[in-house]
């Protein structure tokens, strides 16, 4: 098998898990912070932050969706050794891992029930970059206002309509990430 | 066996996995009750085991760890789960809310407003507010979708109607996000402003297994009507040894005549405030009359 798929987990899992979950948990309940995570590295073209988010959260109970771009040999063979994860389509999902206009279309996605909200996607989109500025974000985790520099704000907006449904998502950049919950408010400036 | 044979914070991988999955979810939905895999832990349910869950789920190596209950560091339960992590995730712990990272309690929120970094997580009995009303989860899982809370509101109206005020004192129903309505847990309703916060907030039932959570900066109202306004009510006492009116005290008989003191719950607030120099009725030599 080759070398990038064997390699490019955590060395000490426990404590990487632990340092790169902490990361994820403020991201998500501070939308508009962004934080770098380090420890993992999927083959090309899964950035380090998606490949610790994978390996952080993914395992064979979470069944996952490579979108085009992202499903490539190498990739499926990596999440097949380190996290065992199922491969499936976009209406199975629990996770999803792509750029973000290779998740498209957003509504193939589990959304949640009235009972059962929280059975929705987490969507990992890869962005060429992260900044905090951009799209105006406020709601739960924001203090007054957040800026952050999404790729668009329409769907965003839409998914928000949807609550207390709705996918919520993380944002990846090389070794950064934020994240969205679906009660954050976007807007374009 | 060894300290070296137990996995991170006691808990395996797969586990900690799942239960992080719940949390992202509950901070997503705040307000709403997550079910989760609750695991056998090696204390009873009723005994904290969601909370355990939840901090270790949590921990860093990195943190530092404050346990209270009811207030107290020194309680009985806040001691053995303090010794639990530093046996299993060998974190530093602290009595001072300042210095904590991470603060699990068990029916309190500390009087020291916390700050961003920090995160609550609260062990809780019932995590369904309308538990007591409806027994059928089937029911109330649908009141929840439904957004339909008219059984509790007629609860709260019925107080009035009968007793001329809410009579709930604690686990004081909130509404979050305009959204769900939850149980902030058994603390006094003398805590519920602090429901606001800027820290995070996780809350965990082991038995029931369920996960949910307040992010920062989150509306939560506690429910009320506008002409029977929310009380964040206490005893009308300062504490006896530190002098502190604002806050919430623990009644303690100290004799056989009836005589009590008032003294605060939030037992590193107190300390605090005596290391600075305040003092109540009954400090130093008083205190020691009193209690003999």
């Amino acid at each position: 098998m080759r070398d990038d798929v064997l390699s490019g987990g955590f060395a000490e899992a426990p404590v990487e898990a632990a340092r790169a979950f902490r990361a994820a948990l403020e991201a998500m309940a501070r939308p508009g912070t962004i934080y770098t995570v380090s420890g993992a590295a999927a083959p090309a073209p899964v950035s380090v932050a998606a490949s610790v988010l994978l390996l952080t959260l993914c395992d064979r109970e979470t069944p996952l969706y490579l979108a085009p771009g992202h499903d490539g040999a190498a990739v499926r063979d990596w999440v097949a050794f380190h996290i065992g994860a199922p491969l499936v389509g976009p209406g199975e999902a629990m996770f999803a891992l792509g750029g973000w206009e290779a998740l498209k279309p957003l509504d193939a996605y589990q959304i949640g029930t009235p009972d059962y909200p929280d059975r929705s996607v987490t969507l990992i989109a890869e962005l060429p970059g992260l900044a905090a500025e951009g799209a105006r974000l406020t709601g739960p985790g924001i203090r007054e206002a957040a800026f952050l520099s999404l790729p668009e704000t329409r769907a965003f907006h839409a998914n928000r309509a949807l609550f207390p449904l709705g996918w919520d998502c993380f944002l990846a950049a090389g070794e950064r990430i934020a994240a969205l919950p679906r009660t954050t408010i976007v807007e374009a400036l | 066996m060894t300290e070296t044979a137990y996995n991170f914070a006691y808990l395996d991988e797969q586990t900690k996995r799942m239960i992080r999955r719940a949390i992202l979810k509950g901070v997503a939905i705040p307000g709403y009750q997550v079910p989760f895999a609750s695991r056998e832990m090696p204390m009873p349910y009723g005994w904290g085991t969601g909370g355990v869950q939840v901090t270790a789920a949590c921990l860093t190596p990195a943190d530092t760890l404050k346990v209270i209950d009811q207030g107290a560091d020194d309680t009985t339960n806040a001691v053995s789960i303090r010794k639990f992590f530093q046996r299993t995730a060998q974190v530093a712990v602290t009595e001072h809310t300042e210095e904590a990272s991470l603060i699990q309690t068990r029916h309190r929120i500390p009087e020291t407003p916390l700050a961003e970094g920090q995160i609550l997580v609260y062990q809780v009995p019932i995590p369904e507010p309308l538990r007591f009303l409806e027994p059928r989860e089937t029911e109330t899982r649908k009141m929840h979708a439904l957004e339909e809370y008219g059984l509790m509101h007629v609860k709260l109206y019925e107080d009035i109607a009968h007793n001329g005020e809410i009579s709930t004192a604690y686990a004081y129903p909130v509404q979050v996000e305009g959204r769900y309505v939850m149980d902030p847990s058994p603390i006094p309703k003398f805590d519920n402003p602090r429901l606001e916060s800027a820290a995070v907030q996780l809350f965990g039932a082991g038995r029931e297994q369920r996960i949910y959570a307040i992010p920062p900066y989150t509306q939560v109202v506690s429910l009320d009507f506008e002409d029977y306004p929310f009380e964040a009510s206490k005893a009308d006492h300062p504490c006896d040894l530190c002098g502190c009116a604002t806050s919430y005290l623990d009644e303690v008989i100290v004799d056989d005549a009836g005589g009590r003191m008032f003294v605060c719950s939030d037992t590193d607030f107190c300390s605090t405030r005596r290391a600075e120099g305040h003092r109540g009725r009954l400090s130093g030599e008083d205190l020691a009359e009193e209690l003999a």
